[in-house]
């Protein structure tokens, strides 16, 4: 069950953005193998709100059920049971509504590598209804900001680095303007240059356009950098939320490193190193 | 209402736009597919021209040339409707691939639309293909349309592309739910509509077993229509009894093959298989 940590000092209204109750998302093997196949509980029991303007994190070891519980929000999955609300809409019955409101930043950038980022990024804003005549300049302006030279936007996405795809995925998301961004891990495997360039983006994001963010990752500096709030999975299962200040506060002081330590019993390394361990 | 529908055109219209981008750049591959079209075709052809003294039949150039074009609308036609079979399939392997199903699926487009853009894709891609493999072949081997009805052949084009898109959209289920295996299974099916729609030869030299197949296969008709077009100048009412089945198996397999597709969504989404592989 997680450890609640209430902020005393609001008393403004809060609106959920997204408010996911009691969801569980198992999967089971595709077929019965001898000695192997067992049901993996993915996500159980996850009860959590993210306040509209807020940057929320999810922090967990590899495994934990953070791209999961991404996945269920960003309309990829449906859960066993449980409810998600985006903004009052149900993620289920209200599917395409929500899907206006959402965009999603996974961790590998995925885009028609062949394609230039223009190309992808005027085919994604014509997918959200924003014509070429509008994105074009928005799409310059939002790439120039991120770092992209002119030059390189019309490349194939294939020529560009690592960081450079992932900051278009960032302003691929970007484009369509969302009211609830989802990004999950999205500086993984990022420089430190690069990491500091996509954290500055998201902070700015939230503070210009009034965007909710649901943040994943297993990088501690950059939880305890971006978000208002922490959330701990582990197993699946929520075990904390509240501030960087808080959850030392209620779990023995010292740093969100040793905070996880004392909830899960392991240190986030350990965790992630143990899970890529663990036999598949 | 009106402003609905140019939204949702709007939409549709990103797919095709995408697939031509996509063409331009893999435009190596764009030459391979159609230097492997004339090729297959042209081959076909000249069985046409070599079969008289293979099996010792008659030389007459005017029944030479009417094989060669009883095959040629045969092979042409099977490009065109297999491409558009084909290519629905290829397209959700391929953004799978790529890793943009999960973007494309996660956009607020309503899934018939995006099925329609799809297919509106495929049919640009298909037409193009077929016409530039026809004029292509005539450089190499006589073909006599003086004959010709060509509206009723269009016609019959159009009912067998709509016909097509219904299988092919329920065809794409396979590589939506199986990421490794799925596209061959899609043409798996594809190689059993050719072999049971006379697209080389009357479906009546089939045994008996195999023919209730080509009764439900769209090929079938449109193929046989296709001729009477082409080489006997069938006009729109003297192709009636081949275009109603077509439509027929069109106004079916769309609505059945969409609502496959939608059921194939949801259970993508239940078990975790809608997600990038690669």
């Amino acid at each position: 069950m997680a450890i609640q940590i209430r902020e005393g000092a609001r008393t403004e209204k809060k609106t959920a953005a997204l408010a996911a109750s009691d969801v569980r998302k198992a999967f089971r093997p595709a077929r019965v193998v001898p000695g192997g196949g067992t049901t993996v509980r993915a996500v159980d029991g996850v009860s959590l709100s993210v306040w509209r303007g807020e940057i929320y994190c999810l922090l967990g070891a590899n495994g934990s059920g953070k791209s999961t519980l991404i996945r269920l929000f960003s309309t990829l999955l449906t859960p066993d049971e449980g409810e998600v609300r985006v903004f009052g809409l149900d993620i289920d019955r209200d599917e395409l509504a929500v899907k206006r409101l959402i965009n999603r930043v996974s961790v590998e950038a995925s885009f028609f590598k062949k394609l230039s980022a223009m190309e992808n990024l005027v085919y994604a804003g014509r997918l959200y209804g924003v014509s070429p005549e509008k994105s074009r300049p928005q799409i310059v302006s939002i790439l120039r900001r991120l770092g992209i030279e002119d030059a390189r936007m019309t490349e194939p996405l294939e020529k560009l680095s690592r960081g450079m795809q992932q900051k278009v995925a960032i302003a691929r998301a970007f484009l369509s303007a969302p009211m609830l961004l989802l990004l999950d891990e999205p500086t993984t495997g990022l420089d430190i240059r690069s990491k500091r360039e996509v954290q500055t983006f998201v902070r700015d994001l939230r503070d210009e356009h009034d965007a909710t963010i649901l943040l994943t990752t297993h990088d501690l500096d950059e939880a305890a950098r971006l978000a208002d709030r922490i959330g701990i999975l582990h197993q699946g299962r929520l075990v904390a939320e509240g501030s960087a200040e808080e959850l030392a506060a209620h779990h023995g002081g010292g740093t969100l490193e040793d905070v996880f330590m004392t909830l899960t019993g392991r240190r986030l390394d350990d965790a992630d190193t143990a899970e890529a361990e663990r036999p598949t | 209402m009106i402003a609905d529908v140019g939204a949702q055109l709007g939409l549709a219209y990103a797919f095709v736009e995408r697939e031509i981008a996509l063409s331009k750049r893999y435009w190596a591959w764009e030459i391979v597919w159609l230097v492997y079209g004339v090729v297959t075709s042209l081959s076909v052809a000249y069985i046409a021209l070599g079969a008289p003294g293979l099996t010792g039949g008659s030389g007459d150039p005017a029944l030479i040339s009417r094989f060669v074009l009883y095959l040629l609308v045969g092979t042409i036609t099977w490009r065109f409707l297999g491409l558009i079979f084909e290519q629905m399939g290829e397209t959700i392997a391929w953004e799978r691939w790529e890793g943009t199903i999960e973007y494309t699926f996660m956009a607020p487009v309503p899934r018939l639309t995006h099925l329609l853009g799809m297919c509106a894709a495929t049919l640009v891609r298909a037409l193009g293909f077929s016409v530039a493999i026809l004029a292509a072949v005539a450089l190499f081997v006589p073909v006599d349309l003086s004959h010709a009805n060509i509206l009723s052949a269009l016609v019959l084009l159009a009912t067998g592309a709509v016909a097509f898109i219904g299988l092919a959209i329920g065809s794409a289920v396979f590589p939506l739910l199986w990421t490794e295996k799925g596209l061959q299974m899609a043409y798996i099916v594809q190689a059993v509509v050719l072999l049971v729609s006379g697209v080389y030869y009357e479906t009546t030299i089939l045994p008996g077993w195999m023919q209730p197949l080509s009764f439900i296969s769209p090929a079938t008709y449109v193929i046989r229509g296709m001729r009477d077009a082409l080489l006997d100048g069938a006009d729109l009412s003297a192709v009636w009894p081949n275009l109603w089945p077509a439509l027929l198996v069109g106004a079916i397999s769309i609505p059945l093959g969409l609502r496959l597709f939608l059921w194939a969504e949801r259970y993508a989404k239940r078990t975790g298989r809608l997600k990038r592989s690669g």
